[in-house]
């Protein structure tokens, strides 16, 4: 407890002078409920080490004890839940959070508490969790796995929990245009953003982390003379001077597509407790780039080896980046184990900030005299490897064997380095395979890479500083020479040294006992890979998936290598003949919030609203949404609580006096040109181009399968110009078909074309006093008698002292109706106008339902009967077919089996029991038979309850409809429960001779 | 993946919507085995690996037609042209 209370008030861990973090900000944070503080410039992960927190979290399957592992957006072990309630976000790595204060951390993955989890157990049955399990152990009985083993498996291996409430943040998306796109902001991306800036180019430079720097952050090194971090920060202050160059922190590029584009996560808000007002938390980029320099760098891996996963063994480098950029000391009795060069830098720095290092185990048999004389007073044990750890909630001590002979050390902490594997994800997003280096023993990029990307730096295989910074200041200049056709620049190099980097790898510490893990974080260890390949999994697609290697949130990105190599031993092969898996996007986990953007919720996509809605809504209409378009779908005044009664009086109401609805969601174009007539006849079933002007006509068009694509009324306004009207729908589709038609099949066509959907409000005015109605709003001279202006008549008129307007005497409801479009802006003031004008005749608004009802009673087809499946001879329209003239889909729709008779045809139906509620989906069964699918004839399409008639009604297709009028079927509906006698009729059930429409 | 229209240059292929291969003709309605090439015109159509000439609708800019010709192994475009200068299509009347 002292101890506790100690490193609380002063960060116990934290080395008294270095660093690039603030001690003169203390952050304060919680770490599992514990109060913890930490500095500004730290993140989580290294905050916790100076605190001497080492233990974070527990292993997916079997509940071990897990620590920090490294310092980057690699780390496998360190996922903690970050933030709370509806911010609570799981598996965010310690290693990549920025330290704020009031950050709430919690381990995950325990249970009761992180230093005592009973799922730990897991271990004693880690023969049942071994490679394949899921396909193995839990098989039988069957109707075990969705009760039992399922559950089970779930709550005892899993990672961190969603919040299960909506997301408060925001995310915007953007693009951004350059270019030269450099990813990496570390020494070679560094030097090829100044190169390329300097060169005019305009550049974006991209990193993942919060400050600009790579490894000249976390490495004592000297570039100039001087610190790799102050090189670095000069190199910035330049870039940032340049106007047109953008240095992007906290932007991870992690995906590569086609074009030079490039997907790139921005962390906005990240670093803060919440994001500020008006920003969002993260900002996915669209990032085009003419060139791409890919300086990504190299992520260190691990040796297998017994008891790897113990708390306090940690990267090598990652435990230099703590101790150099953190001045944090990830331990004070430290060895390090190593097959390179790179472990030995290590060991210096960390003898430098004052930790005891008790030996240097490096596995290869001799190593250079120069690096031996760097590290004086160390004890160096060569050839010999680390076999097995001890330890609780940390490793305590460590058992070396060098020849025959073992011994064991004590230690607070390891450092494993067994070499580095240039990150070449994003050199393979679009099909490119890496290729392997022998001297790296690392995949290094290969052939195709993606078109206009060059490679810089460790990402290349360059692993030394000085190379690191000529190869990035060539890479940004030649792109910058490509992408902006400018001569090349000279550039200056700042000097520096070339340090050791020989490598000798070892995979795994073969012959050793006891659990030594490949996948830290899904618990995949050596002998789920030898099982594996027993089994006969050991391709590397198979041993993915069979282990599941790889396929945890860091999709291996310390793990997969280290697997191949036990792989390669195992089958005798060579690492390049076994190849890797597949690198896809995201190279890191990104938010689906980021992704999604805006467009979440009711943002999903645009809200259209008519012309009206303002008014609607006075007026205390309830709304639908009909695709885009939020539409009145009824008008209940005060004291109307039933849909249906509210609907049956406005039906009832326009069948008696008159009604009018706002029909302005309807595709509106203007057809124009000498050939506009002709046109129309090869979209249309049937002729337009005999219209006459100032007549309208009902048309039917098709697919080119033969399908019904849409219908709609069509009016000539002049013998070059005619006005068509689409269904709500579909009216983008067939805007997009007409030009396919014109501009593809018939660009010989004289013919102009646009919609107007948004341009004209359109009203349909239906009732027997619809007339008198209408007489009262146009304007003289214009006559609207029935002389001047018969049933399909078109005109152009005024109306209201000269507000353009269009009438067309069309109706769907059956009744004495006209449609009148006027200009957008007029539809409110000519709604309130209509209501004010008509009361004295009854009016009444009326919306979609009671647009549907009558529709319905009249028998005319809507979207669920042009539903993609139904031919015009199918739904009664097929004598509409002209037969003097080809349209789309006119050769199709003869095919024979289109002709079939048997085919579902157009018809009506009503309810034996005049009681029965129809219900649309119905099928239709003949009476005696079986309710199954094979004995369906046909289903209901539309229903409605018939005010007129006092039943319900519907529209369907049944086999032989039109002939089997009269004959009673059954009505099945199977999702609701329904089963009623329905009697097949002619699917007009007003008005069968037009009368009144022509009143 | 970017498609450069023509009219409005170089843009992101989210703006256009794909219809397929463009070489396919619509047949001659007139034709003795019109329905038999109507057949293959509707549902019929290569899958080449390389070049294909194919047709997008640019849909969110100048609704324009366009013949792209698109590598189908590398998704590289190496050329776009409005469909209205490369259709010579037989008229439904011709023959």
């Amino acid at each position: 407890m002292l101890d506790k209370t100690r490193s609380r008030l002063r960060q116990a861990f934290r080395l008294d002078g270095g660093g690039l973090i603030d001690r003169a900000t203390a952050l304060h944070f919680s770490f599992d409920g514990r109060q913890l503080t930490g500095h500004a410039g730290d993140t989580l992960a290294s905050a916790l080490i100076a605190n001497g927190v080492h233990l974070v979290g527990r292993s997916f399957k079997y509940h071990r004890p897990r620590g920090i592992f490294t310092a980057g957006s690699d780390e496998p072990n360190a996922l903690v839940e970050l933030r709370s309630a509806a911010r609570r976000e799981p598996n965010t790595r310690a290693t990549t959070v920025e330290l704020y204060d009031g950050l709430e951390a919690t381990s995950q993955n325990r249970w009761p508490s992180l230093e005592f989890d009973l799922m730990a157990v897991n271990s004693l049955f880690a023969p049942l969790l071994g490679a394949g399990f899921y396909y193995k152990t839990f098989m039988w009985p069957a109707a075990f796995w969705e009760k039992v083993y399922e559950p089970l498996i779930r709550r005892a291996a899993g990672l961190g929990r969603a919040s299960r409430l909506p997301d408060p943040d925001t995310y915007e998306q953007a693009y951004a245009f350059c270019d030269v796109l450099v990813i990496g902001a570390g020494p070679a991306g560094l030097a090829a953003a100044l190169a390329a800036g300097r060169a005019g180019a305009r550049v974006i430079l991209c990193d993942e982390d919060s400050r600009p720097g790579g490894r000249l952050l976390s490495e004592r090194c000297e570039i100039g003379g001087e610190p790799g971090h102050v090189w670095a920060d000069a190199t910035v202050a330049e870039l940032e001077s340049m106007p047109s160059v953008r240095v992007m922190p906290r932007c991870t590029v992690f995906g590569v597509y086609d074009g030079g584009v490039h997907a790139v996560v921005e962390r906005v808000s990240d670093h803060l407790p919440v994001p500020p007002p008006h920003q969002p938390r993260q900002r996915l980029w669209r990032v085009v780039a003419k060139r791409t320099v890919l300086a990504a760098g190299a992520t260190e891996r691990p040796i297998v080896f017994p008891g790897n996963d113990r708390p306090g063994v940690m990267l090598a480098s990652a435990m230099r980046a703590y101790a150099n950029r953190f001045a944090a000391a990830p331990g004070r009795r430290v060895a390090v184990f190593t097959a390179s060069d790179d472990g030995w830098r290590t060991a210096i720095d960390l003898a430098a900030a004052g930790a005891e290092v008790v030996a240097l185990i490096d596995a290869r048999p001799a190593v250079a005299p120069e690096l031996r004389a760097r590290l004086p007073g160390v004890r160096l044990m060569q050839g010999s490897q680390v076999v097995a750890t001890a330890g609780g909630q940390r490793i305590g001590s460590i058992t070396v064997r060098s020849g025959a002979a073992t011994e064991t050390l004590v230690v607070d902490s390891l450092a494993v380095s067994g070499g580095w594997n240039p990150a070449v994800h994003l050199t393979c997003h679009l099909g490119g395979r890496p290729v392997w280096s022998e001297n790296l023993a690392a995949f290094v990029p290969g052939a195709g890479l993606p078109p206009g990307m060059t490679v810089a730096g460790a990402a290349s295989g360059a692993l030394t500083l000085a190379r690191c910074l000529t190869d990035g200041t060539q890479a940004g200049s030649d792109a910058a020479a490509e992408a902006t056709g400018h001569a090349r620049k000279p550039t200056t190099l700042a000097r520096s040294d070339d340090e050791a980097c020989a490598i000798s790898p070892l995979w795994h510490v073969a012959g050793s006992t006891g659990k030594a893990f490949v996948d830290l974080q899904h618990d995949v260890t050596a002998d789920d890979i030898v099982l594996a390949h027993r089994e006969g999994f050991g391709a590397v697609e198979h041993l993915k998936r069979y282990t599941t290697l790889g396929m945890a949130t860091d999709q291996g990105k310390t793990a997969n290598l280290p697997a191949l190599g036990i792989v390669a031993a195992l089958a005798g092969r060579a690492i390049p003949d076994l190849g890797t898996t597949t690198f896809r996007p995201p190279y890191t986990p990104v938010a689906i919030g980021a992704l999604t953007g805006h467009h979440r919720g009711k943002s999903f996509r645009p809200t259209r609203r008519t012309p009206t809605h303002a008014w609607a809504e006075e007026q205390g209409a309830v709304f639908v949404e009909t695709g885009p378009w939020l539409r009145a779908q009824y008008f209940p005044p005060p004291g109307e609580t039933d849909w249906l009664a509210t609907v049956s009086r406005e039906v009832r109401t326009v069948r008696s006096t008159v009604g009018f609805c706002d029909v302005s969601t309807l595709g509106k174009i203007d057809v124009q040109g000498p050939d506009a007539g002709t046109f129309l006849d090869r979209l249309y079933i049937n002729t337009l181009s005999t219209l006459p002007v100032g007549r309208a006509r009902y048309g039917v068009m098709l697919r080119e399968d033969g399908f019904v694509l849409d219908d709609g009324t069509t009016a000539r306004l002049a013998a070059d110009r005619f006005f068509m009207t689409t269904t709500t729908a579909n009216a983008g589709r067939v805007y997009q078909h007409m030009q396919f038609c014109h501009q593809v099949l018939w660009p010989e066509l004289d013919v102009q074309f646009t919609s107007v959907s948004d341009q004209w409000a359109q009203f349909s005015i239906a009732g027997p006093s619809a007339r008198e109605l209408l007489s009262l709003v146009v304007d003289a001279p214009f006559d609207v008698s029935d002389a001047a202006l018969p049933f399909m008549a078109a005109t152009e008129s005024t109306i209201q002292r000269g507000v353009p307007a269009r009438i067309f005497r069309i109706s769907f409801s059956g009744e004495l109706a006209y449609e009148i479009a006027i200009p957008a802006r007029y539809g409110e003031a000519f709604a309130a106008r209509l209501m004010q004008l008509g009361r004295r005749l009854g009016v009444t608004p009326y919306g979609t339902e009671a647009l549907a009802v009558m529709r319905i009673e009249k028998g005319h087809v809507a979207g669920t009967e042009i539903d993609g499946r139904t031919t015009a001879r199918d739904l009664g329209l097929g004598r509409m077919m002209s037969s003097k003239k080809d349209c789309i889909g006119r050769t199709m729709a003869s095919r024979p089996a289109l002709l079939d008779p048997d085919r579902p045809a157009f018809v009506g139906f009503k309810p034996v029991d005049a009681t029965a509620r129809l219900r649309a989906g119905a099928h239709l069964i003949p009476c005696r038979a079986a309710a199954t699918a094979a004995n369906g004839q046909g289903v209901v399409t539309s229903v409605a309850f018939s005010p007129a008639l006092g039943h319900w009604i519907g529209l369907g297709l049944i086999a032989r409809g039109p002939q089997r009028l009269g004959e009673i079927v059954r009505a099945v509906d199977p999702v609701r429960g329904g089963d009623i006698e329905v009697e097949i009729a002619a699917p007009c059930f007003i008005d069968p001779e037009g009368v009144r429409q022509r009143g | 993946m970017r498609i450069a229209c023509p009219y409005c240059g170089s843009r992101d292929a989210r703006e256009f919507l794909y219809h397929g291969a463009a070489d396919p003709e619509r047949p001659d309605p007139a034709a003795a085995d019109a329905r038999s090439r109507f057949t293959d015109y509707v549902y019929l159509r290569d899958n080449p690996a390389g070049a294909l000439r194919e047709l997008w609708f640019h849909a969110a800019g100048c609704h324009s037609w366009l013949v792209v010709t698109r590598d189908t192994r590398t998704h590289a475009i190496s050329g776009v042209v409005p469909a209205r200068e490369q259709t010579k299509s037989a008229s439904p009347e011709a023959g």
